[in-house]
């Protein structure tokens, strides 16, 4: 009687639908494989984008280093594939064959042991959520334990994420340095660099990014999700009613890490590399961007936004290579200032409304037709 | 020793309890004691230091020295939340209720169940829950308005829900922080008459300014002044306790 119980409310399960219809069926019937890979990658954003929904949006925890987790994953898979692109037969004319390239070149002539447990697949699957989840679990147990919260929060998450980027930039070595893990080929001796593979990889990340849309929303729809709100809202009082909001906020930061990893994991499979770019300031703040574009509040919204910014910025730097930065700066302020519920504020004010009183009229008018006028119908 | 003559078991006993905040001490070496069921009003003037002896017990303010047992649990050791538990309840001076959720999501939130991140994951609206909330949601006046969003209730209905969701963690001891300011003449009479109803098998702590609302329920009074006790018993007798008319009530 109290709350829908439905998983998805009417709006939603329009939201839903229609954004199954075009990543399912429409994208892939009307882009060419080099269109549908462009869409691909700016959908590994979305992946963030969700994660950030439930941290910011609702948990009112703004994390400025979600590059960090996006890297971490997207680094991992990288490892994986770059170990099996380096195999004896591929690098004999290496110093020291069996290991990735840019090792050799660094005089580096054994696989360091961080790197071996990745020759397994089921390992690296599992570091891709694990290895995320550990470090956005450190890092959220030392900040949220201490009541470090806010602007400061925030603040830290981009100094780690230019630590990060300083430390893959400077142990070139074992991480390949400012040119990241590239030339990545196969995925259990499965060509990754076909059109075909990046049909195949593209209906994959569209189930995955489903998959994470059914968790967040299965989590936002849990009591769970309303502790998040309420401490956004009034951290004390629910202090104060016997919760222990560090651990909450340690939550909800940990299950945006795992949504930014499994983005950059696909990123790699993707695009077929990973490199320092996508971890570092920029990157980790433009992902913030395509949250408040879409609406920080929406799970669907962050989709779109992550879309519609990214498709801006292919096109408009194709265009204006210098005037896109300006650009996406220009787009957050007026985000901010016009339309703080992003994306989904402006569909639910101004577009819902308007279908709302089509089915309403279509429905009454259909009783009219029926003869049947229901109680409460309404006259206009 | 004196065998045989063991002090009373209180519920709550505040022993020596001091905090400085550089070096100026908000409470001194303040002693309270609070018995079962009983209803306790703290009075004083502005800056004696009322707020932050609440603060203590409840662990937002951190004690320098002095102890704080509940229940024979020392308080001053425990996090907030552990002291939620321990049965101890706190209303904030504003109305602290979560403006974004509905009336029954704020005191369904309070309710003392699945309050671990996996249980509250797994947290179900059961039939016992939606009782308790109906309840409750009578006892504060506002059972028409349980699917309404918080923010659009008047002042005094804040108030009440507030208090709601401390009723509906059911603690042993309620503390509240001015219940009663900025509420008007009609919201008063109904709060007292709650407070009234909800003190049967609880203690109830409050601070309050309001001399009427004050005589209307309190068992015991104390006075603080400066951080320490001024005056303590019924409202007869610190009324014509001439320290306390001289700094507090005089004015």
């Amino acid at each position: 009687m109290i709350i829908n119980s439905r998983f998805f409310n009417r709006s939603e399960l329009i939201g839903f639908v229609a954004l199954a219809l075009l990543l399912f069926v429409i994208l892939p019937l009307t882009l060419d494989v080099f269109r549908l890979n462009l869409v691909a990658k700016y959908l590994t954003y979305a992946f963030v984008a969700i994660g950030l929904v439930l941290c910011w949006g609702y948990g009112g925890i703004l994390s400025l280093g979600q590059g960090v987790f996006f890297g971490l994953g997207g680094y991992c898979m990288a490892m994986y594939l770059k170990l099996e692109a380096s195999s004896v037969a591929n690098t004999k004319i290496q110093s020291t064959p069996g290991i990735p390239d840019f090792m050799d070149w660094n005089q580096i002539t054994q696989l360091p042991f961080f790197w071996k447990p990745f020759h397994s697949f089921p390992f690296t699957l599992l570091a891709i959520i694990l290895v995320p989840a550990f470090f956005s679990f450190i890092i959220g147990a030392a900040m949220f334990k201490r009541r470090v919260g806010g602007v400061y929060f925030a603040i830290i998450t981009q100094a780690i994420a230019a630590i990060l980027t300083i430390l893959i930039v400077g142990q070139q070595g074992y991480t390949g340095g400012i040119n990241g893990i590239t030339d990545l080929r196969t995925l259990h001796g499965w060509d990754i660099r076909t059109d075909h593979a990046k049909f195949i990889l593209y209906f994959v990340e569209v189930v995955l990014l489903f998959g994470c849309i059914v968790a967040a929303q299965f989590i936002r729809l849990t009591k769970l999700g309303r502790i998040l709100v309420a401490m956004r809202e009034k951290e004390d009082r629910v202090r104060f009613s016997g919760y222990s909001v560090a651990n909450f906020k340690i939550f909800a930061f940990c299950a945006a890490a795992i949504f930014a990893a499994i983005g950059g994991a696909m990123f790699t499979l993707e695009i077929g590399f990973m490199s320092p770019s996508f971890v570092g300031i920029v990157p980790s703040i433009e992902m913030v961007i395509y949250t408040a574009v879409g609406g920080r509040m929406s799970i669907f919204g962050a989709v779109w936004g992550s879309l519609l910014v990214n498709f801006a910025k292919t096109s408009l730097s194709e265009s204006f290579p210098q005037l896109w930065l300006f650009g996406l700066g220009a787009l957050f302020i007026a985000v901010v200032l016009a339309f703080p519920d992003g994306l989904s504020g402006i569909w639910r004010d101004y577009v819902q409304p308007h279908i709302d009183r089509l089915i309403a009229s279509r429905k009454s008018k259909a009783r009219w037709a029926d003869g049947s006028v229901a109680d409460g119908a309404p006259a206009e | 020793m004196l065998i045989g003559h063991r002090p009373k078991e209180f519920l709550l006993a505040v022993e020596a309890l001091t905090v400085s905040f550089d070096g100026f001490k908000a409470v001194n070496d303040l002693s309270l004691y609070v018995e079962e069921n009983e209803i306790r009003v703290i009075i004083g003037p502005n800056g004696a230091g009322k707020t932050t002896v609440l603060d203590l017990i409840c662990g937002k303010t951190k004690a320098t020295s002095g102890s704080i047992q509940f229940r024979g649990k020392e308080l001053t050791k425990l996090k907030e939340n552990q002291i939620v538990q321990a049965g101890v309840g706190r209303k904030f001076q504003t109305p602290s209720i979560y403006e974004d959720l509905t009336v029954f999501e704020n005191l369904e939130i309070s309710f003392p169940r699945g309050r671990t991140v996996f249980g509250s994951l797994t947290f179900q609206r059961d039939a016992a829950v939606k009782d308790r909330v109906e309840e409750v949601a009578e006892m504060i006046f506002l059972k028409d308005r349980l699917n309404v969003y918080a923010d659009q209730l008047s002042h005094g209905q804040k108030q009440w829900l507030e208090i709601g969701m401390l009723l509906i963690q059911n603690p042993d001891l309620l503390m509240l922080d001015e219940p009663v300011a900025g509420m008007s003449v009609s919201e008063r009479a109904k709060t007292a008459e709650l407070l009234n109803r909800i003190i049967k098998d609880r203690s109830v702590l409050v601070i309050e300014h309001d001399m009427k609302f004050v005589e209307d329920i309190a068992h015991k009074v104390t006075v603080l002044h400066q951080g320490q006790i001024l005056s303590e018993g019924t409202m007869e007798h610190v009324k014509n306790d001439p320290k306390v008319v001289e700094v507090y009530l005089g004015h």
